[in-house]
């Protein structure tokens, strides 16, 4: 999109009512605890109104990264701007235009779901009267009006997750932070958030959400940034980071483990990559699909390999990571490194 | 300045609300105390020797001191909870005033140790108390519980603040309120206790917090215990205050 009204300095540009200016946007952001680098240098940017998902395993900085968004933790080196503010400089007036959910659902739980709301509305400086009608708004449209006089501890799961998303909305932030919002949930309940959240983005709030899910990140985000170590290591839409895998995976399970270096020998003309080995199964991705099963029971069978079991599978995170990084997606741990 | 101080009833309105769902807090702030009194005052009462005073007088204002130190427990074991369970991260993300969480906590202490202490003098009324003062003493005597719980209770909040678990904050707790309370004037006249003990009695600020309250309830001999108590009380808010605020701020920023 193209405007008439750039300014010339783009220091300029940073005023909050800017439409131009991305709703998230981070700099060179660094973190450390102690010796251990949280965030090594990340560079962000989502527009408003798009939804982001920084996908990455236990440990990678995903939760670090967020805290820094929503003010909880200062960055060590970097730009962080959200909103058009500054998170350091405007933490205050930035905390009006955000929320944050998150895996922990950080609700009191001795209070009613109502009480929880109106609590949190008045810590946004609204009126009693006014906190409890937008209380009961969100009580409403998250299906849990029955449940609105009851604490909070007698909630399922999902309820409680429920009823801290809309803690996170009650002021209608522009931009919303959803910590892992479904680690955890049955998939009846994850499928119900992710129909909120696909709401939310559709009227226009900008998303960024972190997971471990490769389907949540494809189902959600318009744009996926992959974080390994504090490292942003690819970034692209759901099909532009399939297409980077090279493919679907074949895998195989032998009868006998001892027969795998055989076997891996047998498949490897059918991908570009030599084929991975673990046990008794074998593993590789595959260049197209079409009679890719019919060849590869060919292959094995004239190899002499007996096979119990072998199916084409689509990518996983683990996928993703052991094709990005070469070391599994473990929480970050210095000894891996083998492919 | 607004901002603090209608964030700091939010938040007082809140814990004072979870009272409600949580019997178990209500029969700690009413029965124990309750439960206390009885005992002390029935199975020891016979057996410690207490010049110039019946041991339930000599009792209820010792009782009393150490029940409005306990007062702060809640404190401790709600902020230890709120930043186990993540609410202190809501908080933070709220454009709340900073300092209302901490404030709004030991607030609500003040009501439910005004609670309990009522509680208490109508037990001790009941049982045979009598005070020796005027209402204005009567008074000034509620005013001084209040403050020194008040102090107290962040002394609690430094607590719930450092430790890892509720269940740490309530034994680190006991051993450090239990020990200050009954090595004093509280319960038995401090002259019985050999030497050292004594030593350590006179100069806790339990002791003069208790004889402060003996002044103004019994019209025991004051001396400086009653400016004394004032003074040990700010004193303590002026040290414990900024360390639990400061301590909050780091165990936010984790």
């Amino acid at each position: 999109m193209t405007t008439t009204l750039v300014p010339s300095d783009p220091q300029e540009a940073a005023v909050p009512d800017n439409p131009d200016e991305p709703a998230i946007s981070v700099r060179g952001l660094v973190k450390s605890f102690g010796d251990v680098r949280a965030l090594d240098g990340v560079d962000l940017e989502v527009a408003r109104g798009a939804v982001l998902a920084l996908l990455g395993p236990n440990g990678a900085g995903k939760t670090t990264a967020v805290r820094v968004l929503t003010t909880l933790l200062e960055p060590d080196v970097g730009t962080v701007r959200v909103a058009g503010l500054d998170v350091v400089r405007d933490a205050g007036a930035l905390r009006e235009r955000i929320g944050l959910a998150g895996q922990y659902a950080a609700v009191d739980e001795n209070l009613t779901g109502l009480e929880n709301l109106v609590m949190v509305g008045r810590l946004y400086g609204m009126r009693r009267a006014a906190a409890r009608e937008r209380g009961l708004e969100l009580l409403a449209d998250f299906e849990l009006m029955d449940a609105a006089r009851r604490p909070a501890k007698t909630y399922s799961g999902g309820m409680r997750r429920r009823l801290d998303l809309a803690a996170a909305l009650v002021a209608r932030p522009p931009v919303l932070f959803l910590d892992e919002p479904t680690t955890g949930l049955d998939p009846r309940s994850r499928l119900a958030l992710w129909g909120t959240i696909e709401t939310l983005a559709g009227e226009g709030t900008t998303v960024l959400l972190t997971t471990q899910y490769l389907d949540e990140a494809d189902r959600l985000a318009d744009t996926i940034a992959v974080i390994d170590r504090g490292k942003v290591i690819a970034r692209g839409t759901s099909d532009e980071l399939k297409d980077r895998l090279g493919g679907e995976r074949l895998e195989v399970r032998l009868a006998e483990a001892a027969a795998a270096p055989v076997a891996a020998r047998a498949l490897a003309p059918m991908s570009d990559e030599w084929p991975t080995t673990a046990g008794a199964t074998v593993g590789l991705t595959v260049r197209g699909r079409d009679g890719t099963i019919v060849e590869a029971v060919r292959r094995l069978d004239e190899a002499g390999v007996g096979v119990l079991d072998l199916g084409l599978r689509r990518p996983t995170l683990d996928d993703v990571f052991l094709s990005l990084t070469g070391h599994v997606a473990e929480a970050a741990d210095d000894e891996e490194g083998t492919a | 300045m607004r901002r603090l101080v209608t964030d700091t009833l939010v938040i007082s309105e809140r814990n004072l609300g979870r009272l409600r769902t949580a019997p178990d807090l209500l029969i700690a702030f009413t029965v124990q105390p309750v439960m206390f009194v009885l005992l002390f005052a029935f199975v020891f009462g016979g057996a410690i020797q207490t010049p110039g005073y019946d041991y339930i007088d000599f009792l209820i204002p010792g009782i009393i001191v150490q029940n409005i130190a306990f007062g702060g427990f809640v404190t401790a074991l709600g902020l230890n909870e709120d930043v186990s369970k993540g609410l202190i991260d809501r908080f933070r993300t709220l454009p709340m005033a900073r300092a209302a969480v901490l404030a709004g906590r030991t607030l609500a202490d003040v009501a439910t140790n005004l609670l309990s202490l009522l509680i208490l003098l109508a037990t001790a009324l009941i049982i045979g108390f009598s005070f020796d003062a005027g209402v204005g003493e009567i008074l000034a005597g509620i005013g001084l519980l209040m403050l020194f719980g008040y102090a107290f209770s962040w002394v609690f909040a430094l607590l719930g603040l450092m430790v890892s678990s509720p269940e740490s904050a309530n034994s680190l707790g006991f051993l450090a309120v239990f020990p200050l309370t009954f090595i004093s004037s509280a319960f038995v006249p401090v002259e019985s206790m050999p030497g050292g003990l004594a030593w350590f009695a006179e100069i806790n600020p339990f002791t003069i917090v208790v004889d402060a309250m003996r002044a103004l309830w019994l019209d025991a001999p004051a001396g400086d215990a009653v400016w004394g108590a004032v003074v040990w009380s700010l004193v303590i808010l002026a040290v414990f205050a900024p360390l639990a605020v400061r301590r909050y701020r780091l165990a936010a920023a984790r």
